[in-house]
C-alpha cells in the first residue's frame, strides 16, 4: 500500500471517531447562538472561532462529520446493494433485463450529469436529508450495476464457473459463491470513490439550499452562511474550516480508492 | 468495404436511437416529476389567501386542470382510488406538442414564455463554461507538459499538489475564498455580477479549477507515455531539438485523450455552473434554475432549465464522440 492510501485511511478513522463521539468532542452546543460572541477569531476557547451568530465553529464542524458520513454510508450501501443485485442479474441471465439495464438505463443515466439530476429531483421532491439521500441513491446505483455486470460477464466464462455448473450448482450458488467474491474488489474501489462523491454531493446540494436545511451543521450549509460579504470580511475562518473538512474528507476517500485500485491492478503501479 | 460501411451505418443508427431514448426520458422526467411536487403548485405560487377563482384561473392558464398523464388514479367522494383512462388529451402530450413547436410554457410567476427567459440567460452560461475551459487548458497544458518532461522533480511535485487541491476543493469553497482574497482584501475585482469584462475572471477560474486539475494529470501521464514511444526516439535520432520533439510530436499525440475529456467535461461544467453562478450571482441558466425556478417554486422554469441543460450536455457529448472518431482513425474502424 502506498503512503497516500495510509494517510487516507488515517483521516477516515479520525472522521469516524469524531462522528461517533461528537457529543463528547464538541465543547459547545451546535445551535447555541450568542450575538455578543459573533465573529470571534480562533482561540483557546473557540478553536475554529465563531460564526455570524456566535456559534462555535469547531463544534459545528464536528457534528457536520455525522451528516456527511451518514449520507455517504447510506448512499453507498444502498446504491451498491441495489446495483450489485441488478448488475448481477443482468450480467448472469442476460435477456430482457440485461437489454433494459445495459441498453437503456446505462445509456440514459450516463448521458446527463448526476448533479443536475439530483438537483432536479430534490427541486420537485422538496429539500431535506431523506429526499437528498433518495436522490443520490437513484443516481448512484447505476455505476455499481455497470461495474458488476461487466465483472459477471467476465467471470462467468471462467473454467471454475463452468465446472461448478457441470457439478450441478444452482444459479444462485454460482452467483453468490463463485462469481460475486471475484467482483468484490473493484466494488470496494468504487464504493470508496462513491463515498467521496456522496459527501461532495451532499455538501453541494446543502450549499444550494436543496439538501439539509439550516440550522443543521452540514458543511455545505456552513459554507453558504459564511460566504456573504460581511461575514467573509469579519470572519474568513467561518469559511475556511468547513472547507478544509470537506476537502480532507473527499481527499481521504479518493486516496483510498485510488490506492486500492492501484494495489489491485498491478499494471497501474508502474506509473 | 461494403461491410465496413454497413457497420458504420448500424453504429450511427444505434447512436441515433440512444439519443432519441435519452431525449424521451429527459422530457418525460421533467414533465412527470412535477406531479411529485408535494402540495398544489397553484397554492405554492399564489399563496393560501388566494380566492378559488384565482386558483381556477391559474390552473386553467397553465393547464394544471387537465389530466396529468394517459391515465390516473383520482380519489372519488368515498376516498377510494379508481383507474381512469384519459387518452391522448393530457398534460404530458400537451408538453410534447408545445415543445416540438419550441414552446416550453409560461412562467408561473410572471407569465413570460420560459423559452425567452432561458434564451436570455443561455449566452451567459455558455460564455462562463467556455472561459472556464480556456483557463483550465491554459493552466493544464504547460503545467502538465513541464511535469511530464521533468518527472520526479520539484516542478512535478508542485504540479501534483496543485492538481490535488483542484480536485479536492469543491467550487463552493474555492469561489468564496477567491472572493475573499480578490474582492474583499485586495479589492481588485467585483465579488459578484456581470457588468464589467473582468467580472468573468473569478467565476471562470472557480468553475475551471477542477477541470484544470484533471487535465494537468492527464497531460502529464499522456506526455510520459508518449515519450517512451519509438517515434520519439526516431525524432530525437534525427537530431530534432527536445523542444520540437515535445511540442510538435509528443503533444500532438498526447492531446487526443485530452480533447475527449474536454468535450465530456463541457457538460460537467454546465452542471457545475449552477453552483458557480450562485456563488457569483452570474446571471446564467444555473441562477435562473436555482433562484427563479426552485427558489420561487416556478416549476415551468425548472422544467425548461433542466431540459435545456441536459440537452446541451447530450449534444456536447455527441459532438465530442464525433470529433474523437475523426481525430483517431483507429477507433473509426472498430
Amino acid at each position: 500500500m502506498n503512503r497516500l492510501t495510509i494517510i487516507g485511511l488515517v483521516i477516515v478513522v479520525v472522521l469516524v471517531i469524531v462522528a461517533l463521539f461528537a457529543p463528547w468532542i464538541a465543547p459547545y452546543d451546535v445551535g447555541a447562538t450568542n450575538l455578543s460572541m459573533r465573529y470571534l477569531p480562533p482561540s483557546a476557547a473557540h478553536w475554529f472561532g465563531t460564526d455570524s451568530t456566535g456559534r462555535d465553529i469547531f463544534s459545528r464542524v464536528v457534528f457536520g462529520t455525522r451528516i456527511s458520513l451518514q449520507v455517504g454510508i447510506v448512499v453507498v450501501t444502498v446504491s451498491a446493494f441495489v446495483g450489485t443485485i441488478l448488475g448481477a442479474i443482468a450480467g448472469y441471465y442476460g435477456g430482457w433485463v440485461d437489454r433494459f439495464v445495459s441498453g437503456y438505463v446505462f445509456n440514459v443515466f450516463l448521458a446527463f450529469p448526476g448533479l443536475l439530476l439530483a438537483i432536479a429531483m430534490v427541486a420537485f421532491l422538496g429539500a431535506g436529508l431523506n429526499k437528498l439521500i433518495l436522490a443520490l441513491c437513484i443516481i448512484g446505483w447505476v455505476g455499481y450495476a455497470r461495474l458488476i455486470r461487466g465483472q459477471v460477464l467476465k467471470v462467468r466464462e471462467y473454467d471454475f464457473v463452468q465446472a461448478a455448473r457441470a457439478l450441478g450448482a444452482s444459479d444462485s450458488r454460482i452467483l453468490l459463491v463463485h462469481i460475486l467474491p471475484n467482483a468484490i474488489q473493484p466494488l470496494i474501489v468504487q464504493a470508496s470513490l462513491g463515498m467521496a462523491g456522496a459527501v461532495l454531493s451532499e455538501a453541494s446540494l446543502s450549499f444550494l439550499g436543496l439538501g439539509v436545511p439550516p440550522p443543521a451543521p452540514s458543511w455545505g450549509v456552513m459554507i453558504e452562511e459564511a460566504r456573504d460579504l460581511s461575514t467573509l470580511q469579519a470572519a474568513p475562518h467561518a469559511l475556511i474550516f468547513p472547507g478544509i473538512a470537506i476537502a480532507l474528507t473527499v481527499l481521504a476517500f479518493n486516496f483510498i480508492g485510488d490506492g486500492l485500485r492501484e494495489y489491485l491492478d498491478p499494471r497501474q503501479r508502474a506509473r | 468495404m461494403r461491410t465496413k460501411l454497413r457497420y458504420r451505418l448500424l453504429g450511427g443508427l444505434r447512436r441515433v436511437i440512444i439519443l432519441l431514448l435519452v431525449v424521451w426520458t429527459v422530457v418525460s422526467l421533467v414533465t412527470l416529476l412535477i406531479e411529485l411536487v408535494p402540495g398544489d403548485p397553484a397554492v405554492a405560487v399564489l399563496g393560501e389567501q388566494a380566492t378559488p377563482e384565482q386558483f381556477a384561473q391559474f390552473r386553467e392558464k397553465h393547464g394544471l386542470d387537465r389530466p396529468p398523464f394517459f391515465f390516473s388514479f383520482p380519489e372519488d367522494a368515498n376516498g377510494e382510488r379508481h383507474f381512469v383512462w384519459h387518452g391522448a388529451d393530457n398534460r404530458y402530450t400537451d408538453y410534447w406538442r408545445a415543445l416540438l413547436h419550441g414552446d416550453m410554457g409560461l412562467s408561473f410567476r410572471n407569465d413570460r414564455p420560459v423559452i425567452s427567459l432561458i434564451l436570455e440567460r443561455y449566452p451567459a452560461t455558455i460564455e462562463l463554461a467556455i472561459f472556464a475551459m480556456l483557463i483550465a487548458v491554459l493552466i493544464a497544458i504547460p503545467l502538465g507538459v513541464i511535469a511530464g518532461t521533468h518527472r520526479g522533480t520539484l516542478v512535478d511535485n508542485f504540479a501534483s499538489v496543485i492538481a490535488l487541491l483542484g480536485i479536492s476543493l469543491p467550487s463552493f469553497v474555492i469561489g468564496p475564498m477567491l472572493v475573499y482574497v480578490f474582492a474583499v482584501k485586495l479589492r481588485w475585482l467585483a465579488p459578484s455580477g456581470r457588468f464589467d469584462w473582468s467580472d468573468i475572471i473569478l467565476p471562470a477560474f472557480t468553475l475551471g479549477a477542477a477541470l484544470s486539475a484533471i487535465l494537468t494529470r492527464m497531460v502529464r501521464s499522456s506526455v510520459i507515455e508518449e515519450l517512451g514511444e519509438d517515434y520519439v526516439r526516431t525524432a530525437r535520432a534525427k537530431g530534432l531539438s527536445e523542444r520540437t520533439v515535445v511540442y510538435k510530436h509528443v503533444l500532438k499525440n498526447g492531446l487526443i485523450p485530452v480533447v475527449t475529456i474536454l468535450g465530456l467535461q463541457l457538460g460537467v461544467l454546465l452542471a457545475g455552473a449552477i453552483i458557480t453562478e450562485k456563488i457569483f450571482g452570474w446571471p446564467g441558466l444555473g441562477l435562473l434554475l436555482v433562484e427563479d425556478g426552485i427558489g420561487k417554486r416556478d416549476y415551468r422554469v425548472v422544467q425548461g432549465c433542466v431540459l435545456v441543460i441536459s440537452m446541451t450536455y447530450i449534444i456536447a457529448n455527441l459532438l465530442t464522440d464525433m470529433v474523437y472518431r475523426w481525430l483517431d482513425p483507429r477507433i473509426r474502424v472498430s
